[in-house]
């Protein structure tokens, strides 16, 4: 009981968080943004491998693989080109007195 | 308990990852900081849990590493949003599939709560899978842009859902495994179901919407998983995940001034609305869909309808003389121009001005293109200086004080029938005052609604000159006869 109580503690603290600082995030870094937490949702590549823990029949075997490629091409694939976005944002001139940074 | 001591700290550093990411100058180490705190976390793992077999393991991670990392590196800026729908969609999978096992082995859930956690991570998952799996369709255009609307659908979808429901509460007090795959399999059969009749409603320029509502939904899948297996990291990074997909929702639905209930099911009212006109009528904004079917029929409402100020010069050397006159221009673009890929063409006028002096200046609305941010990373792939970029309530007072709005592929996000009228699809969404500015000119395929179906007034007005015909050809005329 008390682990469940602890799942949920943690569930909603990084719920709260998350939201506090990812609502700071500018429109222009909104689709960065997204691919960045595709990368992170990618993170169900720990349950995937946990599958591998313990011994288990083919049936579950092609499935937890099925989901650990899946899971790996949303991490590499998310963080990659989230990179690649970013690398094109450029600021080359100073745009007179005007607040550009936000 | 240092264990958990460990997985908190990762989550810290993803959340740092996080906070960097709110800043364009730190955003590119905030990635990378996430990137690490992920790599950790699946170390981490590694060492507390020996897996086998590893050759099989290894094979399937290279897949789709190779698969993502290349997709990744190739993809245009145009084809993200349909990327991004395919992420979301393997997202669900990943976490329905390993929900499901959990659940299908019985033996490691712990008690009936993890059970439930898993019972909805497969619903969530596989809905998202599924309603991604569309989504990308319609991006990548495999499938038609406007929405689908199967009769009775309000009622499908209800249906679906107290099925899925149903099948859980039959799930749970039976422990047998053997049960318990069988209906985890029905729910996945339903909760895919689910998805489809969900987003196959939902088109066009509503598609920033179900995009995010997705993203939102491979978190929450990602997280209920976590909750079924214990896991903290699974649970921290999921909720995070879910909250901002949540978050961009909003943001969006703000955008067009409308709910989130009404964009999943009221994307028919838009439907039909665009299936009521003429049959050749592409509904996208600017109506750029069918570039190839480009008439050239610049000159003929401008001339009937604009007043006796220049009846016999054609739009094309009217515009060039505002261009060439106007101190302060401000440029509108819309999701036209990515499909007729003039990105190229504007970033090069635009950077022609400034070397000639002018205030040039970009003006973007949330929901220009086909996900949040969307228009943003267009221009930045073509090297357009992101100084140069407002958003829709920092430039909206400058447009008084322009002399020329030069719009490049957007209808319904400068059609002032939106805060004029009230019986409209658009009435009320905020929209970017263009039609303030004291000439305009715009550069769209057609002089067609946009996705919307609602006919633009910016079109009729004197002080408007249309170029009509594929942008990329025109904003590159414009460019060269400037000199």
């Amino acid at each position: 009981m008390l682990d469940v109580l602890l799942m949920l503690v943690v569930l909603a603290a990084a719920a709260g968080l998350g939201f506090v600082t990812i609502r700071r995030v500018p429109p222009m870094l909104h689709t960065p943004l997204m691919s960045m937490t595709n990368a992170i949702s990618g993170v169900v590549i720990l349950g995937a491998l946990l599958l591998f823990s313990v011994p288990g029949n083919g049936f579950e075997q092609v499935l937890g693989g099925i989901a650990l490629a899946a899971a790996a091409f949303n991490v590499v694939g998310g963080f990659v080109i989230t990179d690649r976005m970013l690398g094109f944002f450029t600021h080359k001139r100073p745009v007179d007195g005007e607040a550009h940074e936000q | 308990m240092t264990a958990k001591m460990i997985d908190l700290g990762i989550v810290l550093v993803l959340l740092l990852g996080v906070v960097w990411f709110r800043s364009v100058r730190t955003a590119r180490l905030g990635n990378l900081t996430a990137a690490l705190a992920l790599g950790c976390a699946v170390v981490v793992v590694l060492l507390r849990h020996p897996v086998s077999p590893v050759a099989f393991l290894v094979a399937f991670a290279l897949l789709g590493t190779v698969a993502g990392g290349s997709l990744a590196r190739r993809i245009s800026m145009v084809g993200i949003p349909a990327m991004v729908a395919l992420q979301n969609g393997l997202g669900g999978l990943a976490s329905f599939v390993v929900s499901f096992v959990e659940l299908a082995r019985g033996a490691n859930l712990a008690g009936s709560s993890n059970e439930i956690a898993a019972l909805l991570g497969i619903i969530v998952g596989a809905a998202t899978f599924s309603g991604s799996l569309v989504a990308a369709g319609r991006l990548s255009r495999w499938l038609a842009q406007r929405p689908t609307v199967f009769r009775h659908h309000s009622l499908m979808l209800a249906g679906l859902a107290a099925l899925a429901l149903l099948l859980m509460v039959l799930a749970l007090p039976s422990s047998h495994p053997l049960t318990q795959q069988v209906i985890g399999l029905a729910l996945i059969v339903v909760a895919g179901a689910l998805g489809v009749v969900l987003s196959i409603r939902v088109g066009g320029a509503d598609m920033p919407v179900l995009i995010s509502f997705l993203n939102a939904g491979s978190g929450v899948a990602a997280a209920f998983c976590g909750l079924s297996i214990g896991n903290w990291l699974l649970i921290a990074a999921g909720a995070m995940v879910g909250v901002s997909g949540m978050i961009l929702t909003q943001v969006m639905c703000q955008a067009m001034n409308r709910r989130l209930a009404n964009i999943l099911a009221g994307g028919a009212a838009l439907g039909q609305l665009a299936e009521s006109l003429p049959p050749a009528d592409p509904p996208s904004p600017a109506g750029q869909e069918a570039i190839t079917e480009a008439a050239p029929k610049a000159g003929q409402e401008p001339v009937t309808e604009a007043a006796a100020t220049a009846q016999s010069v054609d739009p094309f050397t009217r515009a060039l003389d505002l261009v060439r006159s106007a101190q302060r221009i401000i440029i509108v673009p819309g999701y036209g121009m990515a499909l007729a890929e003039a990105q190229e063409e504007v970033s090069r006028l635009a950077d022609k001005l400034s070397g000639m002096g002018r205030d040039v200046t970009f003006a973007i609305h949330p929901v220009a293109g086909r996900m949040p941010g969307h228009m943003h990373v267009l221009l930045a792939e073509a090297e357009v200086d992101y100084g140069m970029i407002r958003e829709l309530q920092d430039v909206n007072p400058q447009f008084a004080v322009t002399d020329l709005a030069l719009i490049v592929g957007a209808c319904d996000v400068v059609n002032p029938a939106a805060t004029q009228r009230k019986d409209t699809p658009i009435s009320g969404m905020p929209i970017l005052q263009a039609h303030e500015a004291k000439s305009v000119i715009v550069c769209n395929l057609d002089d067609r609604p946009g996705y919307s179906g609602v006919e633009n007034p910016l079109y009729q007005d004197p002080k408007t000159v249309l170029l009509l015909g594929d942008a990329k050809e025109t904003v590159g005329r414009l460019l060269e006869q400037l000199g």
